[in-house]
């Protein structure tokens, strides 16, 4: 066994311990951090990535097709980690495309002893790939609880107890929020980046209040153009953050991991692997919408149901400095 | 790839929308230069109200009843800018009226179509609650009135938005502002409003109108009756937070499922015209409002029997159109938190006379003790009064009458009870009751109270023509 695998083993054994660190858990944003400032480079223009590769514009009625999107059903563990309220389903209640629209549905119901239930798709294993430009044109849900979210997962997580040494659990995985918003703050949205060092309520994220607008009364781009090194969020013809490695915490000091090592070569081992850029591999994309959970808090009598986020299309781009 | 076909098809489309938009914007341009001799009229689309100054044309109008000296420009305090408006509320018993308000009126009009609300920067002397302020209030029937209730104001400065109901109807408003503010706990405050002025902010959203406070209601009703139907509006601010506002009848669009049974016009008044049942509903900038009334006509009202002639000293009336009435307290005092009763505060007018009406019906009272004089009945002989149960009579139905003597003091009383087969379902029954059948009333000459007391086991009267004679 070498080192790397001895490693992952230790990382193994920690996680019946620590089962909150699944890949359930990955959503767990407290927007307690929010980097300041705002380091994009001014003369960066939205779009410069236009080599479309891979999209879905939604234009046949009826389920999603299948060739694009998975979906996850029920309520993973604890409410995929973030105490949500919805049962996740497949059923055309809560999922379907109409006249050119992917209408993601979430309904206030009985349902598998959950009282909502709602839609989260996914093209893991239909659909990944490094770098590029991946946007969404959405029209989101209206009222406090609803936690709509267009993101992305490393496409090698773990997301099963296995022996695979292929894969990685969250957050080594990595993920990338595009856009994720709390139904509560109908102008702001944000971008973010979960990593080793950097997840769960520690996020590298950062906030964009549309001002003079709202996400729930019409269609918003929501994207990033990701390349070696960087992740470039934007909203509309907004570039209104760039990510880099620079942007890492220094010293990163997990809590669920830190006090496991005390053998010196170990800790170095441990602080190399944290401190690790590692948004180069393919990722895939998400699509859902929650009720309750960690970023907005449940629905209060004031929440309206049902409540639809809308997808008018989901596109890909080459990142055409990158040919992989 | 398929989709990428798809894409550039929905491209093409785009511009192709894109040009039509263009070849259309330029058709309206033509069509304007010809109509120039037209001469539209059109009013000035100016936001501010109150920045350092008024802007032209403003007048500032207290309410008549009001302190008409509460307004002042204040150039010490501001939220920005040089001066903010300053308000004196009185304090409880202040000669020089009991509470501040006024409107701010243009004296044009304005066009404010292209903005979405109203708002203001607040801060007062003390922490209070602004009982309403809003727009709209033109002294010409305020058609287009907006109201904000209940404003919780600090020693801080904060800002209060007053979305516009449908901003299309105002093409012409002259209400530009208007408050009205009591004595916080009997006590007189300061607040100050700057930067008064109308915006157009972009993310208010998500109207929710609502009429009847978005109840569906049922109203068993007669020929002749009037309502009005009130409403609001809801937006969700940039904030989160919901805000609703009153707006007035004018601002709904109301329909009624058959207008020969129940006719509804645009200030929102119904009119009950036959028997049968409607629905009235309403639409406020093309959303429907939450919440209805159905009328249950039942036809022609059956008026009480008309009370005789008689010398005005043989009677001392409390409720009937046939007679001066005395003054009283309440029709309905409501005692909290037992009595469920609703209605006869004020008495409703049906088929043209005035007749009481309780509705969820337990026990209620008429009061002539508080503020008014006690009644001396010493000298009458008999209480009249016509009750119409409005509703299926069961046997263990009853209505208990009580008056009270010396209200609160030496208080006496006598009660007599009507059991089921001594009234009528759906029709009038008048009793005459000799007052010496009041037992453990003993003295009347300062009576202060009727209590009807029917348990629930009737829920809906009406009663008219309540008097003491001889």
């Amino acid at each position: 066994m070498n080192k790397k695998n001895k490693f992952r083993n230790r990382i193994k054994v920690k996680r019946s311990k620590y089962v909150l660190l699944t890949v359930s858990f990955i959503l767990l944003i407290v927007s307690s951090f929010i980097v300041s400032g705002c380091s994009t480079d001014e003369n960066q223009t939205v779009a410069q990535f236009t080599e479309l590769i891979w999209a879905d514009e939604f234009d046949v009625d009826g389920a999603p097709n299948p060739n694009n999107w998975g979906y996850d059903i029920g309520t993973g563990f604890n409410g995929w980690g973030n105490n949500e309220l919805q049962y996740y389903t497949d059923r055309p209640e809560n999922v379907v495309v109409q006249n050119g629209i992917l209408i993601i549905t979430a309904r206030e119901e009985s349902f598998q002893g959950s009282n909502y239930t709602s839609a989260r798709l996914k093209t893991k294993g239909k659909f990944s790939r490094k770098y590029g430009r991946f946007e969404a044109r959405i029209w989101l849900p209206s009222g406090k609880g609803l936690w709509p979210a267009f993101w992305m997962l490393g496409n090698n997580i773990e997301e099963e107890l296995d022996t695979d040494l292929s894969t990685l659990q969250w957050p080594f995985c990595g993920e990338i929020d595009i856009m994720e918003n709390a139904g509560s703050k109908p102008t702001i949205i944000s971008g973010a980046i979960h990593g080793p060092g950097w997840s769960g309520g520690s996020p590298i994220l950062k906030e964009y209040d549309l001002g003079n607008d709202r996400v729930d009364s019409g269609f918003h781009i929501y994207g990033i153009e990701w390349g070696p090194d960087y992740v470039n969020f934007y909203v509309d013809d907004v570039l209104y953050k760039q990510i880099t490695p620079d942007d890492l915490p220094s010293n990163p000091f997990p809590e669920f991991y830190g006090d496991v090592f005390t053998d010196p070569v170990e800790l170095e081992e441990y602080e190399t692997t944290w401190n690790k850029w590692v948004y180069d591999q393919p990722f895939y994309m998400l699509l859902n919408l929650a009720v309750g959970g960690l970023f907005d808090g449940p629905p209060n009598a004031e929440t309206v149901f049902p409540q639809t986020m809308l997808v008018d299309y989901v596109r890909v781009y080459k990142n055409e400095f990158d040919n992989n | 790839m398929k989709n990428i076909n798809y894409n550039y098809l929905k491209i093409i489309l785009l511009f192709g929308s894109i040009f039509t938009i263009i070849v259309s914007c330029e058709s309206n341009l033509w069509e304007r230069e010809l109509s120039e001799d037209a001469e539209f009229a059109t009013f000035s689309p100016a936001a501010e109200v109150f920045i350092d100054g008024f802007s032209g044309g403003l007048s500032y109008d207290p309410f008549g009843d009001s302190k008409l000296d509460a307004f002042s420009v204040d150039d010490e305090v501001k939220y920005s800018g040089t001066a903010s408006m300053r308000f004196d509320v009185p304090s409880f018993g202040d000669p020089s009226g009991p509470y501040a308000g006024a409107t701010f009126r243009d004296a044009i009009g304005r066009d404010l179509t292209e903005y979405d609300a109203l708002t203001f920067w607040v801060k007062a002397s003390q922490a209070a609650t602004l009982n309403s302020v809003g727009f709209g209030e033109d002294f010409e029937g305020g058609k287009y009135l907006v109201t904000l209730s209940d404003v919780q104001v600090t020693t801080f400065w904060q800002k209060i938005i007053i979305p516009i109901p449908d901003p299309s109807k105002l093409n012409r408003e002259r209400g530009m502002f208007w408050y009205a503010e009591g004595p916080e706990d009997g006590e007189g405050y300061t607040f100050w409003i700057d930067e008064l002025q109308f915006e157009k902010l972009g993310n208010i959203g998500q109207p929710r109108p609502a009429i009847l406070d978005g109840v569906d209601v049922n109203e068993p009703t007669f020929i002749g009756n009037m309502y009005s139907i009130n409403g609001t509006q809801t937006f969700n601010l940039g904030s989160g937070l919901n805000q609703t506002v009153s707006a007035a009848p004018s601002y709904f669009s109301y329909s009624s499922t058959d207008p020969e049974i129940a006719r509804v016009n645009e200030q929102g008044v119904v009119t009950i015209l036959d028997a049968g049942t409607a629905r009235v509903t309403g639409i406020l900038g093309g959303v429907m409002a939450e919440g209805s009334i159905t009328f249950e006509s039942q036809g022609d009202f059956d008026a009480a029997p008309a009370p005789p002639d008689r010398d005005p000293n043989d009677v001392i009336s409390i409720f009937s159109d046939a007679y001066t009435n005395v003054a009283v307290d309440y029709f309905n005092g409501f005692w909290a938190p037992y009595q469920t009763t609703q209605g006869g505060s004020p008495p409703v007018n049906v088929g043209g006379g005035q007749v009481i009406n309780y509705t969820d019906l337990n026990f209620v009272g008429i009061g002539t003790f508080l503020d008014v004089p006690t009644i001396n009945a010493t000298d009458m002989t008999h209480l009249h009064i016509d009750i119409y149960v409005n509703e299926p009579l069961d046997s263990g139905d009853f209505v208990s009458l009580s008056i009270n003597n010396d209200v609160g003091n030496n208080e006496t009383s006598g009660t007599i009870t009507f059991d089921s087969n001594a009234l009528f379902a759906d029709d009038w029954v008048s009793l005459d009751i000799p007052l010496t059948d009041f037992s453990g009333l003993g003295d009347r000459s300062q009576l202060g109270l009727i209590i009807f007391v029917t348990d629930a086991t009737i829920s809906n009267i009406f009663v008219d023509n309540i008097y003491y004679y001889r």
